[in-house]
Formats: structure tokens, C-alpha cells, sequence
């Protein structure tokens, strides 16, 4: 697939503050890219400087092979479902569909068609003449991706479009997102900080921390081989640790010596290891590779999630078997479950649960609020 | 790159800013302009002092307005109070006709007013025609000041009861529940709390007391000059710069006074609903 | 018991705010002149107000000023207010708002005196002989200034609530920065631009004092007739016009009410001049 939208060398600050930092990513056609990253991490300042919105202080905007840098908003063939819909209250949902219709001065019997189109598509039949005010969020939201796809845009520009939703709509409504994707054959750009919507949507993903890409790649690529502790940590549930490459498979960590399936590191170079709680499996003290005390158990429904001292490094182990808090287990690692990185300037703040609750998890979840 | 941008999207502001700085800015400079200067016999100016030299042969003047507007404020504040309390504790649908019924005379032009006030304190108005009596009130200070506080209690009144109607109900009834009777919650509780309303109320009524010249004038009988008369009548009889002296100083004090008020009360409450 | 004194104690100071606005309108309908006695009713006081010709005049020219003036103003500060939401920086924002300001801040005694003295200097400028010839502008002038902060005032909050992402929307869908604002964002703070320029109308249609500095003598607006009416002995045709002047005050507030308890429960606060003897 070709590359649709270039982005060369951006950057971009406020008030002194980088929010972007030299970034470079292309986007191909017709392909479902989702920037990740936690709130002020410049995810929706690049989304809103592909838009139009904002202008990059450095660097160049290439839109089919076109530098696009100056072009204002509404000359570019791109358009955006807002975070917060921004609908027309105005008007009602038939015309705020038919609004980019009616500026391009389209006839009126065409406008019909294609907004009856669309609003089969939604499946919102029947909201003619609603207003926007009167809809539910949800209803709200697919009049924002009618009127922003009724114009046949190459590129479809969505922030955090589920954010205000609640999660049971919101899982609806990503299906049915990248179902529009698939039978409309277009490039969704999609900002979220939700890496469960982006594992289970996107094409490529792309996470952003500090005003920089850390890493770019499909999915599964992304949970199996992070690139460093803030995408380990990031995506999923992470034990980070330090550990040293004594040869090429060979690592040690925790004062043991394991085998693992990566190579290409120096002799004796300080890395990051990455275990991912499931992988981890639970035996009996003498059979373990490492042993620690059990300090919490809490019920998941799935599984149990078990925190284990370990040398004072607190693991989080997800398993099916009920363990007894306080009791001394053995863990044992395959030599594929065990992911090894580069240090970076991440290393060492994340990936210890020692001062893990769920609480505070689910606060950050919360935090849907980003500022740009 | 950005500055121009942000210069670009501005520009609607472009002809109000041109039309402040031509119609607002220069005009003040001008009046800052005769303040200072005295105007030859050959029609050409000359820098002086004198304007503001002579300035305290009004200072009489200035403490007569200040002493009737004071008093008028005071007795504003006093009457309007508890209007404004019992307006904030009334039905809503009663609290809307209430304000509605106390704007009414405030978009009345005070002219009007004014003189609907004289037909009936005139010596022989309707006041003294009912009572068969011959008072004279009109040219007493206590007329002025009924003037004054006629024509500005609304504005004493509105925004104290913005300032109580905001109150949160369960806020009276945490203070009932603490143990503050209603006297008590009153004093402790709700004053504090329509502090803002007091202050903007007592702005509103005290600077137009200050400035009036027609009030005075109608219900002083001529026997009271107020400040604003003071200007008028420089500008009735040509001394412009010492009117423009005057002008100067009434309007520094007045903004001065403005700010200082604006530091106590948010000014989120000092609006009025209209 | 604590309800009757509150009632009785609101009747009383509606009675005192009232009573003399219906004298007023009673007298007005006396059939002798006479302020101080009813001696029947009559309607010679209107029907002599219809028949006098300044009457018409200053009525005529009194709305001309109110239409022109709270157009020009509502149009300049409807722009303004978009355009001051639309800087950056912090400093020119509040100095722009702190001018604008001041003629709502100042007393209007001072603002009538300095627009007399800056279109005497016009005159001098531009070696204008007779003011009668600029007069029209220099009360267009004059009122369309004191009407601006008030436009602005009203105007700027509801563009600060409507924020930035309708207008980006539009944008998004195609449209010019100014078709956006025309088709977007005028639609949805149309509400605030209307009760600016209803304000604007009002202040222009009531302001004595300014026009009184400011006002030619070939441009008499119905304050200025009152004034003129009362300089001599009152008769109860000052009384007439009065009248209807506050009868259509009433009217047009009530209106605008009515407008304002329908759409909002709550009714826009504006602040009003600072007092104002106007």
C-alpha cells in the first residue's frame, strides 16, 4: 500500500514546551492507524496538525506525495469526528449531514440520496428531523462519523471518539467502526489512550510518550516485542526487571541465569526484561526457578492476579490456580515468555508492582481528559 | 509565522480597536489636554497648572456630594437589604416578576423619574395638596437624598439578591442544623456570604450619587450645587478647562474607587440581570 | 406573621418605586394643565403632542440614532468580541477589554464632556464652521461608543462558551473561516448578539446625558425634548410624552423577557452601566 500522509521532521510547542518533538511516521492508504499514548503525550496535537488546526513550527505534511504543510483546513481532503462530536445545534441531524453536501452547492435530490445513504450506514434511519441536542451519546457520535464521511474524505480523523461513552456502547461502537472502515475502503487515523481499543482495532499502532514515537508496528507486534519499559508497561500488564546478557540467549536476572530466544546484544550488556504475567507459571518451591512469598491474591474472574515477592522485586503473576496469600511458591519461565530490551531513558520506572493497586489503575483509566 | 497567524485570525477586532483608540483614547487625552492648559485670548493654549491650582474652591463641593451620596448609599444598603433577602427567599416564579417589577423603573429614563418624583414632593405637589399642608421639601438635603435613593435602590438591590439567590438552600439549613437561629444564620452565615453583592450593590448606588447633576438640581431647588452641576455649569458657561479639570479628577477617583471595589467583590456577582 | 411583614414590607417600596411613574401616566390625562390636581380625564395632552411638530421630529430622530447606533455597534462589537476571543496573548486581551470599558466605568458626564471637546477639535482640525453639519455623526459617533462595551459584553461570553470546536468542525467540513462564522457560529450565539444590540437600542433611546454634551442643535432626540419641556414650568405634555416613552419601555423589556423566561430559566446577566444618570 502507498503512503498517503508524510509527516517530516514535525515539532511542536506551546509556550516553550515541546508537544512534539522531530517526528516522523507515514501513514498508508486505506489502513486503520491508531496513535496511543497516555494524556500530553502530543497524540491529538499530531492528529490536529494532519487535520489543519494546528501548524507544525518544523518540518513538512505530505499528503499524496504533496506537501500539504500550509494548506488550510478546509482545503484539505480530510475530515475529523471530534472528541466531543461538535455537532451543529443549529441544526438538525439531516442537516447537520447534509451541511458539507450544502456548501459544495451539490443539487438537492443528490443530497437525499447520499444523506439517506449515510444514515443507513449509522443505522439512524428515522433521526431526520431530530435535533442533535435530543440524541444520546452514541446517537450523537454517528451523526459526527456521517457528516464527516459524507463528503468521501481519503482520510478519516477520530479523537478519542469513544471517550464519552460508556464501556458497554463503547465496545459496540468499535466494531462497528472498523466495519465502516472495512466496507468504505478508506485511512482511519484514530487518537485514543485506550490501548485495549487500539490492540483490538487497529491495522498499526503507534505509541507516543513525551512528544515521541517509541515504537511503531501491527498490534501483535507491539504487545510481544515492546521496544522499551514505557511500551511494555503501557500495553498490558508488565514485569520489568533488570537484567544483563551474559551471551545470546542467555540472560540473567533475579540471580538466576535463563534461557531465551533473543540475541544481538553486546557481552554483558545491561538490558530490560520483560515477563508478561501470564506467562508466568506457577510451581511448586523446589521445581521453581525462583522462589517468592505470595503477598496478595485478588480474584479476576479469568484468573487470580498474584503478587509475589521476590529478592524485594514485587511480580505480578496472573494465573487460574488459587494460591494461599503468605504461601511460598516457585515460578517457572519459558525461555519465549521472556522479552529482552534496550535500556532506555524509561528503565527502572516501570514494571515493579510494589506499589500496585487497582485503584489507582483505574484512575488512570478514568483520565480520559487530554488537552489538546 | 505565528504571530502573523494569530494577527490574521484578530483582525475582526481591528475596527472596535480603531474606533477605541479614536473615540475613547483621544478624547480622554484631550480632556487630560484642557485640564492642563489655559486657552489665550488669541485662541492658542498654554501649559498651566492653574486648572488644578483652583481646584480647591470645589473641594466644598466634592464634600457635599460625597456626604449626600454617602448617606444615600447607606440608607439604600439598609432599605435594600432585606428586600433583596426576602426577593431570594420568595417562589422562583414570584422571584422572576419581583426583579422584573424592580428593573422597570431602572430602563425609566431618570429624568423621568425624576421629575414623577417632583410632581409629588413639589411644594405645592400632590403631597402637600393631600395633606393640605405647605412643607417644603424640595431644596432640602433630605429631598435630594430621597432623589438619589429613589432613583438608584434597584441598583442596590439586584445584585445583593443575585448574590443571595445563589446561596445554596442547603446552606441554610446547615447553618440551622449547626445550631444558628435564623437571626444568627443571618449574620454569621448569609452576610458573609453576599459580601460580593454588598459591594457591587454599594459601587452601583455610590459612583452615579456622586456624578448626578440633574437629581440635585430638581429636587436641591438650586439651593445644593453637586459636582456633577459643577461640570455642567463650566460647560453651560464656557470654562471648559477647569470643567475638563474637574472632569479629570472625578474620573480618577471614580475608576480609582472602581478598582479598589473590584479587588474586594468577584465580579462574576456584580452583574445584573436584565 | 413573618409573611405578611415581608409582603407588606415589598408592597410598601413597590408602592414608593411606583407611585410617582403612575402620577406620572395620571396626570397625563388631566383635562387642565395642572400637575398637582386631576381635574378630569382628557386626552388633549396626547392629541397636542400628536399635532406638535418637534414631537415627531425628536421622535423620528431619537429612533434613527437607537436603529443606526446599536446596528453599527452590535456589527463593530460582534467582530470585536470574536476577534478578542480569537488572541493569543493574554495582555493585549485585557488591555483592549479595560478600554473598551471605559465608558461604561466613567461617569457619562465625563465621557458627554470629552466627546464635546474631541469633535470641538474635529471642527478646529478640519476647519469645520458650522457643528450642525457634523452633528448627526458626532451623536452616531457618541452613542455608538457608549453602546460598544455592552455588545461586547454580551456577545463574548456566549463566544467563550460556544468554544472553538464548532467552528473547527465547520472548517473540517469544508467551509472558509468565514463562511464558518456566518453559517456556524453566528447561528449559535445569535441569542447574545441579540440581546447586545436590544441593550444597545435601549441605552441609545434613554441617554440624555451625552446627547446633552454632544447633541447639534438641528438633532433634538426625545431626552432632550423632555429637558427642554422642563426647563420651562412643567405642563402635563412632558407628562404625555413621558408616558408613552415609558409604556414603551415597559413593552420592549417585557418582550425581551418574555424571550429570555422562555428559552433560559435562568435570564442572562449583563452588567449595566454602573449606574448612570441616562
Amino acid at each position: 500500500m502507498a503512503k498517503l500522509i508524510e509527516l517530516v521532521g514535525i515539532s511542536k510547542s506551546y509556550d516553550g514546551e515541546k508537544v512534539i518533538d522531530s517526528m516522523n511516521l507515514y501513514i498508508r492508504d486505506k489502513e486503520f492507524i491508531t496513535l496511543l499514548g497516555p494524556s500530553g503525550c502530543g497524540k491529538t496535537t499530531t492528529l490536529r496538525i494532519i487535520g489543519g488546526f494546528e501548524t507544525a513550527d518544523e518540518g513538512k505534511l505530505y499528503f499524496d506525495g504533496v506537501e500539504i504543510s500550509d494548506v488550510p483546513a478546509h482545503k484539505r481532503q480530510v475530515n475529523t469526528v471530534f472528541q466531543k462530536y461538535a455537532l451543529f445545534p443549529h441544526l438538525n441531524v439531516y442537516e447537520n449531514i447534509a451541511f458539507p453536501l450544502r456548501l459544495k452547492k451539490v443539487k438537492e435530490n443528490e443530497i437525499r440520496e447520499r444523506v439517506t445513504e449515510m444514515l443507513k450506514m449509522v443505522a439512524l434511519v428515522g433521526f431526520e428531523n431530530k435535533s442533535v441536542s435530543t440524541l444520546s451519546g452514541g446517537q450523537q457520535q454517528r451523526v459526527a462519523i456521517a457528516r464527516a464521511l459524507i463528503s468521501h474524505p481519503r482520510v478519516l480523523l477520530l479523537d478519542e471518539p469513544l471517550g464519552a461513552l460508556d464501556l458497554k456502547l463503547r465496545k459496540d461502537m468499535q466494531v462497528e467502526l472498523k466495519n465502516i472502515q472495512q466496507a468504505i475502503g478508506i485511512t482511519f487515523v484514530y487518537v485514543t489512550h485506550d490501548q485495549e481499543e487500539a490492540l483490538s482495532m487497529s491495522d498499526t499502532v503507534v505509541v507516543m510518550a513525551d512528544g515521541e514515537i517509541q515504537q511503531i508496528g501491527t498490534p501483535t507486534d507491539i504487545y510481544n516485542e515492546p521496544k522499551n519499559a514505557f511500551v511494555a508497561d503501557f500495553i498490558g500488564e508488565s514485569n520489568i526487571v533488570d537484567g544483563v546478557m551474559l551471551a545470546d540467549k542467555k540472560v540473567r536476572f533475579a540471580s538466576h541465569t535463563f534461557d531465551c530466544v533473543d540475541g544481538g546484544y553486546a557481552k554483558n550488556e545491561a538490558v530490560d526484561v520483560v515477563v508478561r504475567p501470564e506467562d508466568i507459571d506457577v510451581v511448586s518451591p523446589e521445581a521453581g526457578m525462583l522462589t517468592g512469598l505470595v503477598t496478595s491474591v485478588t480474584f479476576k474472574g479469568v484468573h487470580y492476579e498474584i503478587i509475589v515477592d521476590i529478592k524485594g522485586f514485587k511480580w505480578m503473576i496472573q494465573s487460574t490456580d488459587y494460591v494461599a496469600p503468605e504461601a511460598t511458591i516457585g515460578i517457572y519461565i519459558e525461555p519465549d515468555a521472556i522479552h529482552i530490551m534496550k535500556k532506555s531513558k524509561y528503565s527502572g520506572m516501570f514494571g515493579d508492582y510494589s506499589s500496585f493497586s487497582d485503584e489507582i489503575d483505574q484512575l488512570s483509566d478514568a483520565d480520559t481528559a487530554e488537552e489538546f | 509565522m505565528k504571530n502573523k497567524k494569530s494577527l490574521l485570525h484578530s483582525i475582526s477586532a481591528a475596527p472596535h480597536i480603531f474606533w477605541a483608540v479614536l473615540f475613547i483614547v483621544v478624547p480622554l487625552i484631550i480632556v487630560i489636554f484642557y485640564a492642563f492648559t489655559v486657552q489665550n485670548p488669541d485662541g492658542s493654549y498654554t501649559f498651566s497648572f492653574s486648572n488644578i491650582a483652583s481646584l480647591p474652591d470645589y473641594i466644598s463641593i466634592f464634600g457635599l456630594s460625597l456626604e449626600l451620596s454617602v448617606i444615600a448609599t447607606a440608607v439604600c444598603l439598609v432599605v435594600g437589604y432585606p428586600l433583596a433577602y426576602i426577593m431570594a427567599r420568595s417562589k422562583p416564579k414570584t422571584q422572576k416578576i419581583l426583579v422584573m417589577l424592580l428593573m422597570l423603573p431602572m430602563w425609566t429614563n431618570l429624568l423621568i423619574r425624576t421629575y414623577s418624583l417632583m410632581a409629588i414632593l413639589d411644594n405645592n405637589g400632590i403631597l402637600n395638596q393631600l395633606l393640605g399642608t405647605s412643607f417644603q421639601i424640595v431644596g432640602t438635603k433630605g429631598a435630594v437624598i430621597f432623589g438619589m435613593v429613589y432613583d438608584f435602590l434597584p441598583y442596590m438591590v439586584l445584585p445583593i439578591y443575585t448574590c443571595l439567590s445563589k446561596i445554596d438552600k442547603y446552606m441554610w439549613e446547615a447553618a440551622a442544623d449547626l445550631g444558628c437561629d435564623t437571626p444568627k444564620t443571618l449574620v454569621k452565615v448569609i452576610l458573609p456570604l453576599s459580601r460580593s453583592g454588598i459591594i457591587s450593590g454599594v459601587t452601583m448606588v455610590l459612583v452615579p450619587s456622586i456624578r448626578t447633576f440633574s437629581i440635585s438640581q430638581k429636587l436641591g431647588g438650586g439651593t445644593f450645587e453637586l459636582i456633577g452641576d459643577t461640570i455642567e455649569r463650566q460647560f453651560v458657561t464656557g470654562a471648559l478647562n477647569v470643567g475638563a479639570a474637574i472632569s479629570l479628577v472625578m474620573m480618577v477617583l471614580i475608576l480609582i474607587s472602581l478598582t479598589i471595589m473590584n479587588k474586594f467583590g468577584d465580579s462574576e456577582d456584580g452583574g445584573i440581570i436584565v | 406573621m413573618k409573611k405578611y411583614a415581608s409582603i407588606i414590607y415589598i408592597s410598601l417600596i413597590f408602592a414608593v418605586l411606583y407611585i410617582p411613574i403612575a402620577t406620572v401616566i395620571l396626570f397625563s390625562f388631566n383635562s387642565e394643565n395642572n400637575t398637582a390636581e386631576f381635574m378630569g380625564f382628557s386626552l388633549r395632552w396626547y392629541i397636542e403632542l400628536f399635532r406638535s411638530e418637534d414631537a415627531w421630529i425628536a421622535l423620528r430622530n431619537t429612533i434613527i440614532l437607537a436603529v443606526s447606533s446599536s446596528l453599527l455597534a452590535t456589527v463593530i462589537g460582534t467582530a470585536a468580541a470574536e476577534g478578542i476571543y480569537r488572541m493569543r496573548s493574554k495582555l493585549v486581551k485585557t488591555a483592549i477589554t479595560s478600554v473598551t470599558n471605559i465608558p461604561m466605568m466613567n461617569p457619562d458626564i465625563v465621557t458627554g464632556m470629552s466627546m464635546m471637546l474631541f469633535f470641538a477639535a474635529i471642527m478646529g482640525i478640519f476647519a469645520i464652521r458650522d457643528y450642525n453639519s457634523i452633528g448627526f455623526l458626532a451623536m452616531l459617533i457618541s452613542h455608538t461608543t457608549f453602546c460598544l462595551p455592552y455588545v461586547i459584553l454580551s456577545v463574548l461570553p456566549r463566544i467563550n462558551e460556544l468554544g472553538n470546536s464548532l467552528s473547527e468542525a465547520a472548517l473540517d467540513l469544508g467551509c472558509t473561516p468565514i463562511q464558518a462564522f456566518f453559517k456556524v457560529k453566528l447561528p449559535n450565539i445569535l441569542p447574545g448578539v441579540i440581546s447586545g444590540m436590544v441593550m444597545a437600542f435601549t441605552l441609545s433611546l434613554d441617554d440624555f446625558v451625552i446627547s446633552y454634551f454632544v447633541g447639534p442643535t438641528n438633532f433634538q432626540t426625545l431626552p432632550l425634548l423632555i429637558y427642554s419641556m422642563t426647563k420651562k414650568t412643567v405642563k402635563p405634555d412632558m407628562y404625555a410624552l413621558s408616558t408613552i416613552i415609558i409604556i414603551s419601555v415597559f413593552i420592549l423589556l417585557f418582550i425581551s423577557n418574555m424571550r429570555s423566561f422562555k428559552k433560559n430559566p435562568e435570564p442572562r446577566k449583563i452588567k449595566k452601566k454602573v449606574g448612570g444618570a441616562r
